[in-house]
Formats: C-alpha cells, sequence, structure tokens
C-alpha cells in the first residue's frame, strides 16, 4: 500500500495553528506518510511537527467556508487548525484519519524512520538478560538461565531467556507452563542482595473450579524459599475477583498445596476501569470552566489518584516483605503482564538503588516491561481522547511512570533522571519513530525483526547530547531503600504529564534552569580548586590527616 | 518560679521554660564555627537526632530500631557534608546548629535516668554566667499549675497507634514539655501554652485516660495519662493555661533571649514604617501604594464600609473619593472593590451600612468579591483540619473532605480579589478603593495580596516584614481577637492571616524564583503569630500595644528572623530574573488546579507525608559551600601568585613543580587554623573516601560544642528525612480493605502480620 493513496490533499496553504500559550501560526500544512507539517514559511522555528501516529482524535468543524480541525493527541496535546476550504479540511481529515490509525504494524514511523544521530551504542543490544545475570550471579548460585523459551513455544510472552531456580530443570518448567496463565511459569524478576530474597513473577495458577494442583508448580517455588522460611504470595486481585477467576479455569494458590506461603490479597485495577480513569482525569484537566470546588470532585470521582495509591501501596508491602520481613515473594494477577509488572518494576524502585539511575532504570524497563511481555501495542494503541471503547486499551504503562514520579517527588534527590525522562517515555510508549514499544512481547518483536528494521529508544536516549537532558542534577547516590508514603495528602497530581498543555510552565522552568545553574557553578568552583591545588600537591597528600592534626593541637 | 522549685523541679529544668526558645540559643553562629561544623557534616544520624527530639513533634515515639540503623547508614556518606542533601533534612534555623545531637552524646551517668535532661541549650546557660537568664517578674500562671509533673504517660503515634512513646509530662509556666524515657533518645516535645487550641478529655480506657491537644500550628498531641486524676488535673491547669486573661501572662513577657536593652531596640527598629513610605514615595500615610505605579499614579486604597444604609450619603466621603480619583491623572474613574459577596453587603445595608451607591459617586466601578466571612473561614479551616487528622483516608475521603471544607474555595476568592485589584491598577492604571465590612480582615488579605503581586520589594525578606507590619499590625488587624491570644470570643478566632500566608505560599509554588524567602518563614511567621513568643502580635490595635509598652517589655520577631535569615532564603531567588522584577502575572483564565492543598502547613508535624528530601535545603547547602569555594579559591589565587612572584624573583626558569613544595611550610604556617578554606577543601576532596566511621568520630567531636544549639525547637517541623524511610505499615490504609484469603489469615502471628493488615 502506497501512502499516497491515503493522502488525498498534501498541502494547504493558509493555514492558522492554535495552541495554548502560543500566538497563532500561519502557514501551509503538509500531509506526509507519517508526519503533519506545518510551515509558517518566513520562519523556521514556526513549525510543528506532529507523528499520525500521535493522534488519538480528531474534531472537524465548520463555520461557512472555514473548516476547523481539532486534534487531540497521545501525549493529551490539544491543537487546532483553521483550514480554508471546506472540501481541502474534508480531505485533510480523513487522511489523518486514515494516516493515525494504520493496521499494520510494519508501516508505522519506526521502519521508516533514518537516524540523523550517530549511534555510539546500538540500544538493542545494550541491556541483554546474560549481562542482567551476571549482576546477579555474583551473589548468589541458586539460579540459573533458561533457555526453554528459546523459540517460544513454552511461553509465546516470556523471552527467549529467563532466570529460574537452579535446581529446577527445563522439562518441570515446561509442566509449570501448562498450569500457569499463558504459560508464565514463575521466574526470578528481582533478587535482593542485603538478604537474598527474591520477587518472582507468572500467571494466576490454573487451578479451576476443581482445585487442580502441579507438584512442579509448588516444588518450583518453594525451592526459592531457605530452610524453615515462609514467603508471601501477592495476588494483585481482590479474593473475589480472584474467586470468580476459577470459573474461567484460573484461580490462586490453595493454602493447602503450599502451606509455606501466605497469600496476600490487593485489588489494583486492570483495563478498561484504568482507561476510563485516564479519560476522565483527562477531560477535568482540560475543563477550564469549573470552579475550584467542582475541580476537586472531577479529580476525585476520576479515581486516577485513587489507583496510584493502590498501585504504590501494593508495590510498598512487597519492598516490605523482601527488606523487612526477610520473605520472598511471588507476585501475579490473572495474566501477570499489567498490574503485576507495576508492583515488581516499583518494589524495584523502592528497594534498589540502580533502578534509580537512568541506565539501571532503563534495564528494568527492557526486563520488567518489554521482556515480561506487557503487551504495549494493545495497551498504548489509544489515550486519553479514543471514543471507541476497545477492550485492551489501558494506561498500565502511564501508571508506574506516576508511580515513579510520586516516589521521585518525595526523594527528590535520588534519582539520577528527572521528570522530563519519564515523560519522554510516556511519549515514545504512545507514538515514537523508535522500534522499542512496538509489538507486544518479545515473540513479536522477533517476528517483526525490529531489530534489524528499525532503532532502538536507547540508540538515542544514552547519547551525552540526550543524556544531559535527562539527568536530574539534584541527584546524590543513595544506597538506601527508599520508602514513599502513600497516604492522600503525599500523593499529587502529575502536573508535568496533566497539565503540560494546560498552563505555562515558563516559571517553574527557569527555577529548574537556575537550580542547574547553582549546582553546576559548584561543580565548576570544585574542578577549579582541584585543579589549582594541583600546583600546591606536595602539601595536600593528607589533607584529612593534616586537619585531624591541626584540630588536635 | 519558686513555684516549680517546691514541686521538686530539677533546677537546671525551672530556668529552661524561661529562656527556651527560638532566639535564646545560636542564631548566626560564628563563620569560623559553621564552616568548621561543615567539615563534618553528613552524619544524618545526628542531626535526626537533634531534630526529632527537640522538633516538638507529636509522638512517633519508639524509635523504629531499622529506621535508626538507615539513618545511621546514612549519615556519613560519601559527600562533602553540605552537599548531601539526604542527611540535611531541614535545619532547624540556628546555622549549622542542628549537627549537635543529644541523642548522641552518651546517656548520662546511671541514677539521673529519670530526670528529664532540660535541652542542652538551656543548661549551658546555666553555666554560662552573665545575667540571669529570666525576667525580673514570676510568671503568674505558676499558680495554675495543678500537676507540675506525670510519669509513665503515653504519647500515642497518630499514625500507628500500636507505637506509643512512654515518658514523663511536665507542666511549667510557659510549656506543656514530654520527654521519653527511652534512654537513647530522650526525645523532648515542646509545646507552649499559647499554641494550644483545644485540649480534649476522652473516656477513659483500661490503658488510662487519653489526652487530645490540638494546636494552632496545627500539632496534633495525643497522651495516655495512666491514673484519671492527673489527667484530671492536667486537662484543668491546661484549660487555663492556654486561656491567659490577662496580656501579662503571655510569653513575650516572661520570654528572655538575652539581649540586651539596646539590641531590643535595633529589633524594633528593623521594620520602621515611615522609611517604607518614603520608599513608596509618599509622605501621605493614608496611601498604599506601590513602587510599580510611580508613573502613572494609580493607588490602592482602603477603608471599611460606607455607613450608607439604604439611602444615607455623605457629601465628604464623596469628595475624599473624586480626590484620589484625581490624584491618578491615569484615569478617569476609580473601582471601588467590596470584598464581600454582595448578599453581604446589601444585609449589612439593613444594620445602616453597606456599599457605596454608584449614582451618588461619580466615576465609579463598583465591583463585588465574593469573600466570605470570618465564621465561614473558621468552620472552613475546621473542616479541613479534621480531614488531615482522618485516620488512614482513602483518596477520596481525602479529596472530598478537601473539597467539602471549601477552604481552597476561599484561597481562590482571595487571590482572585487581589489580582483583580494588581491587574486594574497595572493594567489599567486605575485607582482602587478596596473595603469589607470593618476593614482589617478581607481588606488586608486583598491589599496585601495585591501588593505582592505588584511589587517585588514586597517579595523580598524585608519587605515581607514591612508588608505585615503596615498592612496587618499597623491597620488594626485585631490579632488578639483572631488568634485568640487572651481569652475571648471563640467566635471572633478566625485563621484571616493564616489565609493570606497560604496565599503567598500558592504564590511561591507558582513562581518559585519570585520570592527571596522559603516556605520555612512562611511557617515560622505563622507559628509566632500564635505563639506569643514575640511582642509583635499582641493586642488589637496599635493603640493598645502602645500603652502596653510592648516594645520596651518584649522582643520583635522581625529581628529574630532577620538575626537566622539564612535559614529563611530561598536559593532559587534571583533579583535579576524576569519574574522577580515587576508584576506577578497570574493567567486570567480560571485555573482551578493552580490552588493545591499546603500539607507543609497543615501536615507539617507528620514529617512521614512531607517529601523525605528537601530540594530546598540542599540548594541552600550548595549555596552555601559555593560561597565557601568562592572564598577559598580566592585565598588560593592568592597564594598561588605569592608563590609565583617568589618563584619570578628567585629564578627566571619555570619548575612549577618543585615550587609548591619550597613554599609549604609558608603555606601551612598561612593556613594554621582550623577553618581555614584550604583545610575544609582539603577535607571536603578526601570525603569520598573517608570511612563511614571516620564520620562518626568526627561528629562526635562536635558534640561537645554544647553551646551551640538548635533554636526554635517546636519549629523545625520535619526530622530525619535523611533516613528515607517510611514506615509504611501504618500508611496502607487499603490495607485494611484487602481480604486475607481465608487460608492466609489463620495461623497469622498478629503482631508479625501487622503491616499486612494495617
Amino acid at each position: 500500500m502506497e501512502f499516497a493513496e491515503l493522502i488525498r490533499t498534501p498541502r494547504v496553504d493558509n493555514v492558522v495553528l492554535h495552541r495554548p500559550f502560543y500566538p497563532a501560526v500561519e502557514g501551509t500544512l503538509c500531509l506526509t506518510g507519517h508526519h503533519l507539517i506545518l510551515s509558517s514559511r518566513q520562519d523556521n522555528t514556526e513549525e510543528l511537527w506532529l507523528l499520525h501516529s500521535n493522534i488519538d482524535a480528531i474534531d472537524k468543524r465548520f463555520v461557512g467556508p472555514l473548516g476547523t480541525i481539532i486534534i487531540k493527541c497521545k501525549d493529551f496535546r490539544i491543537i487546532q487548525l483553521d483550514i480554508p476550504g471546506m472540501e481541502e479540511c474534508l480531505n485533510i481529515a480523513s487522511s489523518i484519519e486514515a494516516l493515525s490509525t494504520l493496521d499494520s504494524i510494519t508501516l508505522m514511523y519506526p521502519f521508516f524512520y533514518r537516524p540523523m544521530f550517530e549511534v555510539i551504542e546500538d540500544g538493542w543490544h545494550s541491556f541483554l538478560p546474560e549481562q542482567e545475570f551476571e549482576l546477579y550471579s555474583s551473589a548468589t548460585s541458586e539460579w540459573r538461565l533458561s533457555y526453554v523459551n528459546k523459540e517460544f513455544a513454552v511461553c509465546p510472552s516470556y523471552p527467549p531467556i529467563v532466570i529460574v531456580p537452579k535446581s529446577i530443570d527445563d522439562e518441570a518448567l515446561r509442566k509449570v507452563a501448562t498450569f500457569r496463565h499463558g504459560g508464565r511459569f514463575p521466574v526470578l524478576s528481582y533478587y535482593h542482595k542485603k538478604n537474598g530474597m527474591v520477587i518472582m513473577r507468572s500467571g494466576q495458577p490454573l487451578t479451576g473450579t476443581n482445585g487442580r494442583r502441579c507438584k512442579e508448580d509448588e516444588k518450583l517455588i518453594n525451592a526459592t524459599l531457605r530452610a524453615g522460611k515462609r514467603g508471601y504470595i501477592i495476588d494483585t486481585r481482590s479474593l473475589t475477583v480472584a474467586q470468580q477467576a476459577r470459573a474461567k479455569g484460573g484461580g490462586f494458590e490453595q493454602e493447602a498445596h503450599y502451606p509455606q506461603w501466605r497469600r496476600i490479597h490487593k485489588s489494583i485495577e486492570r483495563y478498561h476501569i484504568l482507561q476510563e480513569s485516564l479519560i476522565k482525569l483527562v477531560e477535568a484537566c482540560n475543563d477550564q470552566t469549573h470552579n475550584m470546588d467542582r475541580w476537586l470532585s472531577k479529580l476525585e470521582a476520576s479515581n486516577w489518584l485513587t489507583h496510584i495509591k493502590e498501585i504504590l501501596t501494593t508495590a510498598c508491602l512487597a519492598a516490605q516483605c523482601i527488606d523487612r520481613e526477610g520473605a520472598s515473594i511471588l507476585i501475579h494477577g490473572t495474566e501477570g503482564t499489567d498490574s503485576t509488572l507495576q508492583v515488581t518494576s516499583l518494589a524495584q524502585i523502592i528497594l534498589e538503588p540502580r533502578s534509580r539511575t537512568i541506565r539501571g532504570f532503563e534495564a528494568l524497563i527492557e526486563r520488567e516491561w518489554l521482556q515480561a511481555g506487557h503487551p504495549f501495542q494493545q495497551r498504548c494503541a489509544q489515550s486519553a481522547y479514543c471514543n471507541s471503547k476497545q477492550k485492551w486499551e489501558s494506561p498500565v504503562f502511564l501508571l508506574f511512570l506516576d508511580c515513579v514520579w510520586q516516589i521521585l517527588r518525595q526523594f527528590p534527590c535520588s534519582f539520577e533522571f528527572n521528570e522530563n525522562f519519564l515523560i519522554m517515555l510516556f511519549e515514545h510508549a504512545y507514538a515514537s519513530q523508535f522500534g522499542t514499544f512496538l509489538g507486544n512481547n518479545e515473540s513479536e518483536r522477533c517476528k517483526l525483526k525490529l531489530q534489524q528494521k528499525t532503532m532502538s529508544l536507547w540508540s538515542w536516549v544514552n547519547r551525552p547530547s540526550e543524556l544531559r537532558k535527562f539527568t536530574s542534577p539534584l541527584f546524590e547516590a543513595n544506597n538506601l531503600v527508599i520508602w514513599p508514603s502513600v497516604a492522600p495528602q503525599s500523593l499529587h497530581l502529575w502536573e508535568g504529564i496533566f497539565l503540560r498543555w494546560n498552563r505555562s510552565s515558563k516559571y517553574l522552568d527557569e527555577a529548574y534552569e537556575e537550580m542547574v545553574n547553582i549546582i553546576e557553578y559548584n561543580k565548576e568552583l570544585q574542578a577549579k580548586l582541584s585543579y589549582k591545588y594541583g600546583f600546591l600537591k606536595p602539601e595536600m597528600h593528607s589533607p584529612c590527616l593534616k586537619f585531624l592534626l591541626l584540630w588536635f593541637l | 518560679m519558686g513555684g516549680v522549685e517546691r514541686r521538686g523541679l530539677p533546677s537546671p529544668f525551672q530556668r529552661s521554660h524561661l529562656t527556651q526558645g527560638p532566639h535564646c540559643v545560636l542564631g548566626n553562629s560564628s563563620l569560623a564555627v559553621r564552616r568548621w561544623l561543615a567539615l563534618f557534616k553528613g552524619s544524618g544520624r545526628s542531626c535526626s537526632g537533634d531534630r526529632s527530639q527537640r522538633r516538638g513533634e507529636a509522638g512517633r515515639g519508639g524509635e523504629d530500631r531499622w529506621q535508626e540503623r538507615s539513618a545511621r547508614a546514612l549519615g556519613p556518606r560519601g559527600r562533602p557534608g553540605p552537599r548531601t542533601p539526604a542527611s540535611r533534612g531541614r535545619r532547624a534555623p540556628g546555622g549549622g546548629a542542628w549537627l549537635l545531637n543529644q541523642p548522641a552524646r552518651p546517656p548520662p551517668a546511671g541514677g539521673e535516668a529519670p530526670t528529664p535532661r532540660p535541652p542542652a541549650a538551656l543548661r549551658t546557660r546555666a553555666g554560662a554566667g552573665g545575667r540571669p537568664a529570666r525576667s525580673p517578674a514570676d510568671p503568674p500562671a505558676m499558680e495554675h499549675i495543678r500537676t507540675p509533673k506525670v510519669e509513665n504517660v503515653r504519647l500515642v503515634d497518630r499514625i500507628s497507634s500500636k507505637k506509643a512513646a512512654l515518658g514523663t509530662l511536665y507542666l511549667t509556666a510557659t510549656h506543656v514539655i514530654f520527654v521519653e524515657n527511652a534512654p537513647d533518645t530522650r526525645k523532648e516535645t515542646w509545646i507552649l501554652h499559647s499554641q494550644i487550641s483545644t485540649i480534649e478529655k476522652q473516656a477513659t480506657t483500661a490503658t488510662g485516660c487519653p489526652l487530645l491537644i490540638r494546636c494552632k500550628n496545627f500539632q496534633l498531641l495525643q497522651l495516655i495519662i495512666p491514673q484519671e486524676r492527673d489527667c484530671h488535673d492536667v486537662y484543668i491547669s491546661l484549660i487555663r493555661l492556654a486561656r491567659p486573661v490577662k496580656y501579662e501572662e503571655l510569653y513575650c513577657f516572661s520570654f528572655n533571649p538575652k539581649l540586651d536593652k539596646e539590641e531590643r531596640e535595633q529589633g524594633w527598629m528593623l521594620i520602621d514604617l515611615s522609611e517604607e513610605y518614603k520608599r513608596m514615595g509618599l509622605p501621605d500615610d493614608y496611601w498604599q501604594l506601590s513602587d510599580v505605579n510611580r508613573d502613572y499614579r494609580a493607588s490602592i486604597c482602603r477603608s471599611s464600609q460606607p455607613l450608607s444604609g439604604f439611602s444615607a450619603r455623605c457629601l465628604e466621603d464623596e469628595q475624599m473619593l473624586q480626590a484620589i480619583r484625581k490624584a491618578n491623572p491615569g484615569s478617569d474613574f476609580i473601582y471601588v472593590v467590596d470584598t464581600r459577596p454582595k448578599l453581604n453587603a446589601m444585609a449589612n445595608r439593613a444594620a445602616g451600612k453597606g456599599y457605596e451607591n454608584e449614582d451618588n459617586y461619580s466615576n465609579i466601578k463598583f465591583q463585588f468579591i465574593g469573600i466570605e466571612n470570618i465564621h465561614v473561614m473558621r468552620n472552613s479551616l475546621q473542616k479541613m483540619l479534621e480531614v488531615c487528622e482522618l485516620k488512614s483516608p482513602s483518596m477520596s475521603d481525602f479529596l472530598w473532605g478537601l473539597e467539602n471544607s471549601g477552604w481552597l474555595r476561599h484561597i481562590k476568592a482571595i487571590m482572585d480579589a487581589g489580582i483583580f485589584i494588581a491587574k486594574a491598577v497595572s493594567e489599567e492604571a486605575a485607582s482602587v478603593l478596596v473595603h469589607c465590612s470593618d476593614g482589617w480582615d478581607r481588606t488586608a488579605q486583598v491589599c496585601s495580596v495585591a501588593s505582592l503581586l505588584l511589587d517585588p520589594h514586597y517579595r523580598t525578606l524585608k519587605g515581607f516584614m514591612v508588608l505585615i507590619e503596615k498592612d496587618w499590625i499597623s491597620f488594626g488587624h485585631k490579632f488578639n481577637h483572631r488568634y485568640g491570644n487572651l481569652d475571648g470570643d471563640p467566635k471572633e478566632i478566625s485563621p484571616i492571616i493564616d489565609q493570606f500566608i497560604e496565599c503567598v505560599w500558592q504564590l511561591t509554588e507558582q513562581f518559585p524564583c519570585a520570592f527571596e524567602f522559603n516556605e520555612r518563614f512562611l511557617i515560622h511567621i505563622q507559628h509566632h503569630i500564635y505563639s506569643c513568643q514575640f511582642g509583635n502580635f499582641l493586642c488589637n490595635s496599635q493603640k493598645e500595644r502602645q500603652e502596653l509598652k510592648i516594645q520596651e517589655r518584649t522582643y520583635s520577631l522581625w529581628a529574630h528572623l532577620w538575626k537566622n535569615r539564612a535559614d529563611y532564603v530561598n536559593p532559587l531567588f534571583r533579583a535579576d530574573r524576569s519574574q522577580t522584577q515587576g508584576i506577578l502575572r497570574l493567567p486570567t483564565t480560571p485555573c482551578n488546579f493552580m490552588y493545591k492543598f499546603w500539607s507543609g502547613m497543615y501536615n507539617r508535624f507528620e514529617k512521614g507525608l512531607q517529601p523525605r528530601q528537601s530540594v530546598t535545603d540542599y540548594l541552600m547547602a550548595v549555596k552555601e559551600e559555593t560561597q565557601q569555594l568562592e572564598e577559598e579559591l580566592e585565598a588560593l589565587e592568592e597564594r598561588l601568585e605569592k608563590i609565583q612572584k617568589v618563584q619570578l624573583n628567585r629564578t627566571k626558569v619555570k619548575s612549577k613543580q618543585s615550587e609548591p613544595s619550597k613554599h609549604s611550610g609558608f603555606s601551612t604556617s598561612d593556613n594554621s587554623t582550623a577553618n581555614t578554606p584550604q583545610d575544609y577543601s582539603g577535607n571536603m576532596q578526601s570525603f569520598p573516601s573517608r570511612s563511614p566511621s571516620q564520620g562518626d568520630e568526627d561528629s562526635a567531636l562536635i558534640l561537645t560544642q554544647d553551646n551551640l544549639k538548635s533554636s526554635d525547637p517546636d519549629l523545625s517541623a520535619n526530622s530525619d528525612q535523611e533516613s528515607g524511610v517510611e514506615d509504611l505499615s501504618c500508611r496502607s490504609p487499603s490495607g485494611g480493605e484487602c481480604v486475607p484469603s481465608e487460608d492466609s489469615g489463620k495461623d497469622r502471628d498478629s503482631d508479625e502480620a501487622v503491616f499486612l493488615t494495617a
């Protein structure tokens, strides 16, 4: 298929672009296969480049011969185009609609994108499972890499390589896979070096109504327990929901079969409930008419912060089990691809300092989201403005990023990355020139040959020029477990995402700049000083010692 | 005084309640000491201990073993001290004094245990010689203390009822003090009587008699007293102590920060309104005019409502408004802003009051801006505080409660009025006359918000003091009535200035670089409006204050704040930033989401709810260090220059490597004192390699410096942020809804599983 077929009118002059906080711009509108471009011609800076895949919904309005298209983006931005001529307007609208809803992944922009930057490090190979495992293998010998899923035959949503207890062989894994939803047998998610406790994740056990059991499954998860120790199973569903799942062949671990485990049920919402929550929230944020009171009630009615609180609470609970109780945990919901991953990844942010660095966080996303089989393609197909009630869209990943932001807000000095990094990830998960978030799992990505045909997001991000934008000047490595508060007073609306297009960030940007300046200047002085001290070297050999001497004298 | 002695309080302790207070202790430690301290900063534990002890924070008793461990582990993290943000937490006012931690000191020798150790600052004063640190007159409050001391009292942790700290409760003439028994912390919680808002005696239970003390600075103290009789005595005593009937009973008349007469007088001179009017270019003290308007002479005036009733008019008043209009050639009309809801204003007509009739006044534009009256505001705050007090509320409980309180709507109304006036003055160049009913509540709020928006001077530390002095104190805001300093009509109490302070905070959130002061400054001002520790906010009018000879008998808060200004500076403030100059422009469209709940104020004693690392404090530390680096660099460059000169004189051949060693003797002697920049930097450079134990030893050294002590013990709201530790167990309310699965709950050891079901 040629894109030209879809573009009915490639170019319209005298189009006026309206954006909040910017003066209107008049210029020429061009449609290409992947972009909507508006150029004012006189001034190159006044340009708009919008990926079609970023368009969530469009509205058309006509006043006489003047047509107006309101474009609502997946990143919540709303822009307005005034197009002279009804026919042009209709053509543009239908072209945008067609181009923003391409049904074939291989027609997406990442397959056409040619990077204009020099690739220093190929992001597709930045976070190989083998390398990640090496980080653990120095601390423990109880785990091994298994290639049982090499051809994606055992579990289609797992990567080819997973980490499992050493004492369990591949044959047992195959059996366990038949007992777990989607073949998602328990695998290692996180190893807590401090006390050797682990987080495992899986799909729900397929106990069904007649209480089916699987000896290998029991053996597998018991293999992770130390002698005489108990573990916790955190089911991200409420007990009722879990019980209902039995009717559909799912279920939960019965105590009789798992006597060494205590089960805890939390209730993290999924799918359309989250999607509706997002829709309501964004609607409330965009509504400029209501007064203070109705704003708060709309915020409340969206339930977004309630979801945040529930997810964070569960993650903290998981982290508590590991760090304070000294107990290993298994986390699952139904499929083990959504709320499960929110909890396992947030628990790691809380527990592990590395995951609060830029590279560590990238590795976490790679491990706990991409390779763990979070169906990005399905979940991020539509955003807050979609009208169609499709079943699979859900802002699961955005909720995770929001939770990270909440922790970052409470511990601003413990993260190497800043808010912009999280916003960038949100944008790329929904629309991107990179192939990283395409596909629903590793198996699909393999078939699409993304590694060969597209560029990895990490190749672009991990260059000094980009990293600079995402690095927090406040970062001071903090090797502690960080316990966020989950009280309502401590949870805030993420303005950087939800009010991004509704308020001017000028003064906040200035403040950030000033913050950078203060810290940069300090570093500069330190560098200057140590350089100058170089000239006085011999006397500076042991300043600390000298100081103490002086003090005692 | 004698009263206390008779009741057998240890002697150092007596002094404490008289002298204890913000500026009785080191506020501006000498630079040398501060820098020297900086070398050793970074012991998170020490700083946590110090502040948690002095903070007067309502009981998070029973120091968590695990929490402490983390705090300790974190302490000597390998950065130069001041740069370690996590270990800084919020500094108690008083410069580097927060480093000194009482708990880290070796516990007192045995046998001393049951005696509460008075805060170190007070003990040192005992031996410090000099004047007796107390006022000549015994505080009259002594006779009201029915029992000076109750042992085995438990201070309940509001968040986790499981954790309660066992300790001793003391009543003094000015404070309620709770001292924990735990020998390693001996945490002290100090509450000024004047801060007590309500005391509630609850039904006796098996464990004892609960006493709930709510404070005007939003602290909440829940005590359980073993004996009903004791509880009753404490209750009756506090009821009386918290409701003084004479000004002389207030703390400021006994509070003595050991300043001599001259210093006291200078303190009162710090903020001089006549100078302020001069600054505004006005000889006439009726006017309130801001800088920005010099060109077009628009002005903001204030008054009370006209006594118009339904038909009365007053020609002189009409002429006066005319005169105001004419004083501003830039505009042919003036705005008259009535800050009441129209309905209220109309109701006032029936009582012979009301508002200006546009027919009688030429060229006025009349505008109602509905700000509710003091009674609505009082109830609103009450409702919001109830929300803050909720035990483990859900997100919905909280947001609903916040909305139902209407608090943020009221804040928005005040801001809207301020914005309206600022816009009228700056954009339409029109003068504005503002009034409400009496002209001292809403009018003061609105005028001062408008002034802040218009004039950058008021956004500076001193300017803000001037603003409060001018718009609030001198214009007769009824501090005594509104803030209940003396026992009076509870219906007169209303959080009017609290709302203004919150408006300022809301502005600082939106314009982070525009204000010279930080959040702490606002919180401390709020605190002292109620504390009655300084004379500034006493009485209902200037006249009363003069009659009481406030300036001769008490101290000025402004001097205290100014002395400690290093703690109140906003590190992001830059006079040359665009947003710090001229007018602060807020969007005209109603931005409902602009105003946020201020947990730093209303939940400020619940440190767990606040961000655990403070960007402000981090940046303050960086700036402090930067300043030291600058000085050091300068000194170093001088030295290098000298060396170079010597070198040049000696030989023309350059051999730089050998030079420094030749002159090392010279340089050492040059820097032979411990606090020279060179040594500091030397240490700093070696910091990263220092082992944790070194750090501990170092901080232990400092602890011997007893005379350095943080001030405002009951002010430092937050502590041990450095630990990064939050006891989640108590804070996962939704966990309550988590239904334990039928097979998991059976054999659960209830204690062990607390965090799962809490």
